[in-house]
């Protein structure tokens, strides 16, 4: 029986789809962790590189703190944390949650930046005060570059789940991991389009959050926006 | 008291005696990574500097190629393997089609760009001069798009050796391997060894890029 014969026969098996290894429940923790790391990490990162941006201070610092979070291969990030902290969904969410970070600060930092001085002035001129200039002129001319960000770790801490399944996690990965490990290809095939499926379904879905999100007057110039968006790939 | 009793879970981050001993496996770790890393980038510069100038002169090419390889750069890596390994098998096949196209796109969006940003008084000029389209392409238009291209260049380069480890899952992994090692046995040596040589791999690369980067467009003062 060819492979994907298989993949269809396991998808329609009834077996796969209650129980604790049922696909429901593993969407549901897949999308648990991924959703609470990458809310968390927006928690932490978007303050700080929306502040540092708005003053103009430190870039070089946050940029440069990015750049080496970034170095960090993310499977290394997931054994170390398991290894610090053992089994358990805390050690994964932090591991997650350090991922998420970096381009949120460096999409958010570069997002306050590039807004342009004239624009600020004006504001200052009109007698905005700073955080009245920060919440209504700066924030949403910054939206497209700061939601770019979060898609792009939100895509990646998915993409990362998928492998806590490595140090016993739940989620989709479980399917992968297990497959390979039981020489189970059709089940294993089946765990690998679900984690694509929902990196595709994050991306799309975040993408549609940010077309609601960016301000009327400055849609027509999130295409150079999306062209300046710094995106990774971690996993 | 016994130095290590028979339970004793302590285990140093280092562990000098293994490291002493393990030189050569953490070498060839070392350069299993840079070989699959290496690949990755020929491999998508092979495939996206043609595709890039294609796209660029042909313009209906544009967003088909970036749309393919936007879904394909989505899709995760571990997912990735695992499509491939009932086709591919375990093995450096399997390996680089993602770390490939990966690259693929995210080299293609910086020729586009670099290409994109060269001043039609300059092609004008060129054209002026007597320059043919395919002169003009070498020798105009991908030099003054170099700076876009090895700012691209870095970003997969520093990506790339990230993912190379969790190759590690269908067999290979370079230094990915070290990493797997120190989970299984929860040894922590092996861990933090090919944790801090990835890092200083990556940064080292990035470090070397800008530097042939000012050798070679020394005009641009983008670093």
């Amino acid at each position: 029986m060819s492979i994907l014969a298989q993949v269809i026969q396991w998808f329609t098996d009834p077996a796969h789809w209650q129980g604790t290894d049922g696909i429901p429940i593993r969407l549901v923790e897949h999308v648990q962790l991924s959703a609470e790391s990458v809310a968390l990490g927006a928690l932490i990162a978007l303050p700080i590189g929306i502040g540092l941006g708005h003053f103009g201070v430190f870039g070089n610092l946050a940029i440069g703190v990015s750049n080496i979070g970034r170095a960090v291969p993310s499977f290394a990030i997931l054994v170390i944390a398991f290894q610090v902290f053992g089994l358990g969904n805390t050690p994964i969410i932090l591991a997650l949650t350090a991922l998420a970070i970096p381009p949120m600060v460096t999409n958010s930092y570069v997002a306050l930046r590039e807004v342009d001085p004239d624009v600020k002035d004006a504001a200052r001129g009109m007698g905005y005060r700073r955080p009245a200039q920060l919440v209504r002129v700066e924030l949403p001319l910054a939206v497209p570059l700061i939601m770019a960000g979060i898609r792009t770790s939100a895509v990646q801490v998915v993409a990362t789940a998928a492998l806590a399944a490595l140090i016993a996690g739940g989620g989709f990965g479980r399917y992968i991991i297990d497959g390979l490990a039981q020489q189970d290809y059709a089940k294993e095939f089946a765990g690998a389009l679900l984690v694509a499926l929902l990196a595709l379904a994050t991306e799309v879905s975040l993408w549609g959050v940010e077309q609601l999100l960016v301000p009327r007057g400055i849609r027509l110039l999130r295409a150079p926006a999306a062209a300046r968006a710094r995106t990774f790939k971690t996993a | 008291m016994p130095d290590r009793l028979f339970l004793d879970i302590v285990d140093p981050w280092i562990n000098w005696s293994w490291l002493s001993t393990h030189v050569p496996t953490i070498l060839a770790a070392l350069q299993e990574h840079l070989t699959l890393t290496l690949v990755a980038l020929v491999g998508g510069l092979a495939i996206s500097l043609p595709l890039g100038v294609a796209a660029h002169r042909w313009t209906t090419l544009r967003l088909p190629s970036l749309t393919t390889f936007g879904i394909f750069y989505t899709i995760p890596s571990i997912s990735l393997f695992a499509l491939l390994i009932p086709y591919t098998g375990l093995g450096a096949v399997t390996a680089e089609i993602p770390l490939i196209g990966y690259n693929v796109l995210i080299l293609l969006r910086n020729i586009l760009v670099g290409l994109d940003s060269v001043p039609p008084d300059v092609l004008d000029a060129a054209d002026g001069m007597g320059y043919r389209p395919l002169a003009r392409l070498i020798r105009i238009e991908l030099p003054l798009a170099l700076p876009a291209i090895f700012a691209g260049l870095r970003v997969a380069t520093v990506s790339t050796i990230g993912i190379v480890t969790i190759t590690a899952v269908i067999g290979l992994g370079g230094l990915g391997q070290l990493i797997l090692k120190g989970l299984i046995e929860s040894f922590h040596t092996p861990l933090v060894v090919a944790t801090v040589l990835s890092i200083a791999l990556a940064l080292v690369a990035d470090r070397g890029l800008a530097g042939v980067q000012r050798l070679a467009v020394p005009w641009s003062r983008e670093s």
